[in-house]
């Protein structure tokens, strides 16, 4: 049984190390190449590509950028999703079907159609501009091509990964506990911050890391939102890549993005250890 | 906070998280030569436009048959590695499992650039192959996942029944498991069709100028102009996403093939 099981698993792991073990070791190893002009890629081991990056102040305000534009989709998706995946767990069982379903739905639509659709409304001549410009305002501010655009559209994007966690988080609300509070005198506001928020607080964690990972590492929304005025480390690797074909530096920038997922995933141990 | 205010704040954040999705329908209907909201007029316009895009719809034929290479293939590689993992006792069962679905927790942007250097060497890029390999990166790791999943569910000692009553392996695996696993597999299939279609970031990186798949030639549009054309398309997407999770549905119900 021991050998069948393991021929059984040949095939997958074969496709498995040709499409991901090789090639992210070989990733890994190219950052530690020098890049040549004209797209060349140097044969020694060298440490040229990160000594520059590391030197360059343009990367590290990219770093920077990403990861406070990144923080700040991820709380707005907290703010947003949160009255969401209260009233998703509090509504009676028939209806909760239905409202999972809408807050599920959006996650099997594409990316590159749901930036479309804000696009649509934040556009220069798109549904929002044309409500301001009608209720009078003349030269409303730009909404796309800036942090603005993108940091709507990836919030709304990321809100379905947030309600979900959230909702799995919810797990311990017990509807007891908020009416025994309730019927001891507490105001509806204090019961919410003492007893609903405190016991939602792994949700809240799961998704935080959850919507900041994802805000991290996306392409599609800066890249068309921002339409290359809005400088983030995911949208600079393609650009190394297919524009500027410098591998080793798309390279070295993917390792950063990695560490950067590694740094929010060790914050999210040590906060959920301390919290349980 | 008041139960009307409450109330409202979730109508106004549900507002927002459909609104993209939901807006699409009416401006695909628009009459405007250009994008505007709301449009000036009703048509069909669009929606001809579309059909007489070559580009568009010769990656919209690419798209499906790479959806359907990737189901078929997905299938042949995970049903036997998902039948070891959740029926073989060895050491290091755990640990091939986590590196089957691996693929899962990395950015596909890292994925892709991996895959666009190494594919690159080996004349790949643009190629059928390289695309099948690539949506197989994401693939594989989702259809392994469920298919262990549907896997662990089956009732106990139903396979070990068959064999000592006589059957050989492949007779148990054929008139016990696979029938059991059915609705498993046909949510496999459905998640697999659905993971290739809509994926765009790495494809980005695989396309070749003759080769090119649905969302990535939509991207490519999107970049350039933002015209209704898009709506159109954007429709037709997500009227082919409808279509596999209503298939789905009725099949083997929605929960129980996402495993709820």
């Amino acid at each position: 049984m021991r050998r069948t099981a393991l021929l059984l698993l040949v095939p997958a792991l074969a496709v498995n190390l040709l499409v991901f073990l090789w090639p992210m070791l070989n990733l890994a190893a190219l950052s530690f190449r020098d890049a040549l002009p004209g797209g060349g890629i140097g044969t020694v081991l060298s440490l040229g590509t990160w000594r520059d990056l590391l030197a360059d102040g343009y990367y590290w305000s990219l770093l920077l950028n990403s990861v406070v534009v990144s923080l700040i989709i991820t709380l707005a998706a907290l703010f947003c999703g949160y009255p969401i995946a209260l009233f998703v767990h509090r509504a009676p069982a028939r209806w909760r079907n239905l409202l999972m379903v809408a807050c599920i739905a959006p996650l099997l639509v594409s990316a590159v159609v749901r930036t479309y659709g804000w696009l649509v409304i934040l556009g220069d001549r798109g549904l929002l501009p044309s409500l301001l410009r009608a209720l009078g305002w003349v030269r409303p501010p730009r909404l796309v091509f800036n942090e603005i655009g993108v940091v709507v559209a990836l919030t709304e994007i990321l809100m379905p990964y947030m309600i979900l966690s959230l909702l799995a988080g919810f797990g311990r609300l017990n509807p007891v506990l908020e009416e025994a509070a309730a019927s001891l005198g507490a105001r509806p506001f204090t019961v919410f911050r003492r007893i609903v928020l405190p016991l939602s607080v792994p949700g809240i964690l799961l998704g935080c890391l959850l919507a900041f990972v994802l805000a991290v590492s996306s392409f599609i929304t800066p890249s068309l939102l921002g339409g290359g005025r809005v400088p983030l480390l995911a949208t600079e690797i393609y650009d190394q890549a297919i524009v500027s074909l410098n591998w080793p530096v798309a390279a070295a920038l993917s390792v950063i993005v990695l560490a950067v997922f590694g740094v929010a995933l060790t914050l999210y141990g040590r906060l959920s250890r301390a919290e349980a | 906070m008041g139960r009307a205010a409450f109330h409202a704040l979730v109508a106004v954040m549900f507002l927002f998280l459909l609104a993209p999705v939901i807006l699409v329908f009416p401006l695909s209907l628009s009459a405007d030569s250009s994008m505007a909201f709301p449009p000036s007029g009703w048509s069909l316009r669009w929606y001809a436009a579309l059909v007489q895009h070559p580009g568009l719809m010769a990656a919209l034929r690419n798209s499906v048959l790479l959806a359907l290479l990737v189901t078929a293939s997905a299938l042949l590689l995970a049903i036997p590695a998902a039948l070891a993992i959740a029926r073989g006792r060895f050491p290091g069962r755990e640990a091939l499992f986590a590196l089957l679905t691996a693929p899962l927790l990395l950015p596909t942007i890292v994925l892709g650039l991996a895959l666009l250097i190494l594919f690159a060497g080996w004349g790949l890029i643009g190629s059928w192959s390289g695309l099948v390999l690539a949506h197989l990166l994401v693939a594989l790791p989702y259809a392994t996942r469920v298919l262990v999943t549907a896997l662990g569910t089956l009732p106990a000692g139903l396979e070990d029944a068959a064999a000592s009553l006589g059957a050989p392996p492949a007779t148990v695996f054929r008139r016990v498991t696979l029938p059991l696993i059915l609705p498993g597999v046909a949510a496999t299939c459905a998640i697999v069709c659905l993971v290739s279609f809509d994926e765009t970031v790495i494809s980005l990186f695989v396309v070749g100028p003759r080769l090119t798949t649905f969302p990535v030639a939509l991207f490519r549009y999107v970049q350039s102009r933002t015209d209704p054309l898009v709506a159109a398309a954007a429709a037709v997407m997500i009227l082919f996403t409808l279509a596999i999770v209503i298939v789905l549905d009725r099949l083997i119900g929605l929960k129980r093939a996402v495993g709820g």
